[in-house]
């Protein structure tokens, strides 16, 4: 028989303290866009603006292509995404349900790229392409794959019932049919899921981009953001401004898939 | 049903590869799709991995290939000062962010794991600042530590105390740069943690109240030993993580920081390669930083490799 207990308070209210400095940079970010010059340097801080107004989110427009860099960032983070999705589907699939020489070899191969950070190749990577200096396949290409997404995908595959393949198999399915029409349609969700994760992952890619990037035209949110710091020079409320909108997406897809995001966070933690 | 089998086994094609028998079709089907999968692997890691070497010792810059000059970038940055500057600061920065992110991790969880109300809400707002880009919660905290304006000050001035230069002083900068890291990416392991929490069963717990332990023995003999294989994880993605750490150092103190106080191994290879252009010392910094991320890896999975206990 399981007793009801009595609330835990004094834990309760320490988390409360906690959970209001989590949350409060982001309450001071969304009050602070609306502020003006003004509202910021008066002593003592005000808490609210004084008039609410769009014109700092105006100024972030007028001081960097900030369309731009947000078109950049959605169009390279979804192609990243799509490409490294696809990749591991393939492997994850291979992996799990066909049998074929060195299956084995190759997940430590995989297994081991995780112990590479991107950081340590990052010379010769730039070298191989510099030819692609200031494109789009230049941004995207070098952050196709992970190997986690692999495994996040191979262990939501390990989960799919393997009668599943082989009636479709009685059936007369090839392995790629097999693949199109049962695997992936049982693994939508969490296909889904890895794909949040990627994307979310890639949305705030900064190190590769970075280097990858020259002119203003191909720059992504994250590196037109470091270039307003300077640009802005201490404009916060502009600053503010322009992270409202990065965070915005980020924040809409945070609420609407948490459950999913927090099971394969667990998930990953899990399998390693 | 039964000769339908027999049709398909008499219709499947075998070969044998390495003295082991394969079904021919999954073969071909595994080869192409795990064909742009090494591919990917040997373009976005093998290749650059062989080049990171070979380039450490050639004197390459940006503008010409170069040539082979044995060790002497090795033994350049081994002698440069900003090499162990840099170095010595993401040791001291990754020892403190791994304390704070496993310890501080452990205990949120564990408090979220005890009896509250809106246990939901509260677990949310942790894990909130881990899905914001870095990039965008750097910029808030570039203002929360502006010694002038930035609301950190005013909250130490109401409190009667000494106002600090945050991340424009020497001594502080990498602190400051150390809390906002804690910040952001405390949830992530708070969630891990809960996850392990949750996932020890009640019957465990309960038997130890039975016998008469305490909260304190039930979390060292009971719940510490069952989460080990999460902390192995978290230590493990922590060191990995903590060492390559670059995006915010990278906004919040662009040059390194007052007196090269917040440069990291990242910062100095950085500056090296596109800096100064040297790309021979870039690749050999990047070697050291690896066999450095490497040794500690195998230290610490080595040391738990043995520990990890199964009460099943």
């Amino acid at each position: 028989m399981k007793t009801k207990k009595k609330y835990n308070i004094p834990v309760f209210i320490i988390l409360m303290l906690g959970a209001v400095a989590m949350v409060f940079p982001f309450v001071w970010m969304i009050l602070s866009s609306f502020k003006t010059t003004t509202d910021i340097y008066t002593y003592p801080p005000k808490w609210l603006p004084s008039t609410f107004n769009w014109k700092n989110y105006k100024a972030v427009f007028d001081m960097i292509p900030f369309g731009r860099y947000y078109i950049n960032s959605i169009y390279t983070s979804l192609m990243q995404t799509f490409i490294q999705i696809a990749l591991s589907i393939f492997g994850a699939y291979a992996i799990v349900f066909l049998d074929f020489p060195g299956r084995r070899f190759l997940v430590n191969l995989i297994r081991s790229t995780m112990f590479v950070p991107m950081v340590v190749t990052l010379i010769p990577m730039y070298l191989i392409m510099n030819g692609l200096q200031d494109t789009y396949a230049g941004i995207i290409l070098p952050q196709v794959f992970s190997a986690f997404t692999i495994f996040l995908i191979t262990s939501f595959f390990d989960s799919i019932p393997k009668d599943l393949c082989d009636s479709a198999k009685l059936d007369g399915c090839g392995y790629f049919r097999i693949m199109f029409n049962v695997v992936i349609p049982n693994a939508k969700s969490a296909i889904s899921t890895a794909s949040m994760f990627a994307f979310l992952g890639h949305w705030k890619s900064y190190t590769w981009p970075l280097i990858i990037t020259n002119k203003e035209k191909y720059r992504t949110l994250p590196i037109g953001m470091k270039y307003l710091v300077a640009e802005s020079s201490k404009e916060y409320q502009v600053m503010m401004a322009a992270a409202v909108m990065a965070i915005l997406p980020v924040l809409v897809l945070f609420v609407i898939f948490e459950k999913q995001l927090v099971k394969s966070i667990t998930l990953t933690g899990m399998k390693s | 049903m039964k000769s339908q089998t027999k049709e398909i086994r008499a219709s499947i094609h075998r070969v044998r590869i390495f003295g082991r028998v394969y079904e021919r079709e999954q073969v071909t089907a595994a080869v192409v799709l795990m064909a742009p999968v090494l591919f990917a692997v040997f373009m976005l890691f093998i290749l650059p991995v062989v080049q990171v070497v070979v380039y450490s010792f050639t004197n390459m810059t940006t503008s010409q290939r170069g040539t082979f000059v044995g060790i002497e970038n090795y033994k350049y940055i081994l002698s440069d000062s900003k090499f162990f500057q840099s170095i010595r600061n993401t040791v001291l920065f990754a020892v403190l962010k791994l304390v704070f992110d496993t310890g501080l991790a452990l205990a949120i969880a564990l408090m979220l794991d005890s009896n509250i109300p809106l246990r939901k809400f509260l677990r949310s707002t942790y894990f909130a600042p881990v899905v914001v880009p870095v990039v965008a919660s750097s910029l808030i905290w570039i203002w929360f530590f502006d010694p002038d304006v930035g609301p950190l000050n005013m909250i130490l001035e109401a409190l009667g105390l000494q106002p600090l230069l945050w991340l424009n002083g020497k001594g502080t900068a990498l602190i400051s740069i150390l809390i906002f890291s804690v910040w952001k990416g405390i949830g992530y392991n708070v969630m891990l943690f809960l996850t392990g929490l949750q996932n020890i069963p009640d019957s465990y717990i309960e038997a130890s109240k039975v016998d008469g332990a305490s909260w304190w023995q039930s979390l060292v003999k009971i719940k510490l030993p069952l989460l080990r294989p999460i902390t192995n994880f978290i230590v493990m993605i922590g060191i990995i993580n903590t060492f390559k750490v670059f995006a915010e150092i990278d906004v919040m103190t662009p040059t390194g920081g007052p007196g090269y106080s917040t440069a990291m191994i990242v910062t100095y290879i950085y500056n090296q390669a596109f800096g100064r252009g040297k790309m021979g010392r870039a690749c050999a910094s990047s070697i050291i930083l690896f066999l450095i991320i490497f040794v500690l890896t195998q230290i610490q999975s080595r040391m738990n490799a043995s520990k990890t206990v199964d009460y099943e």
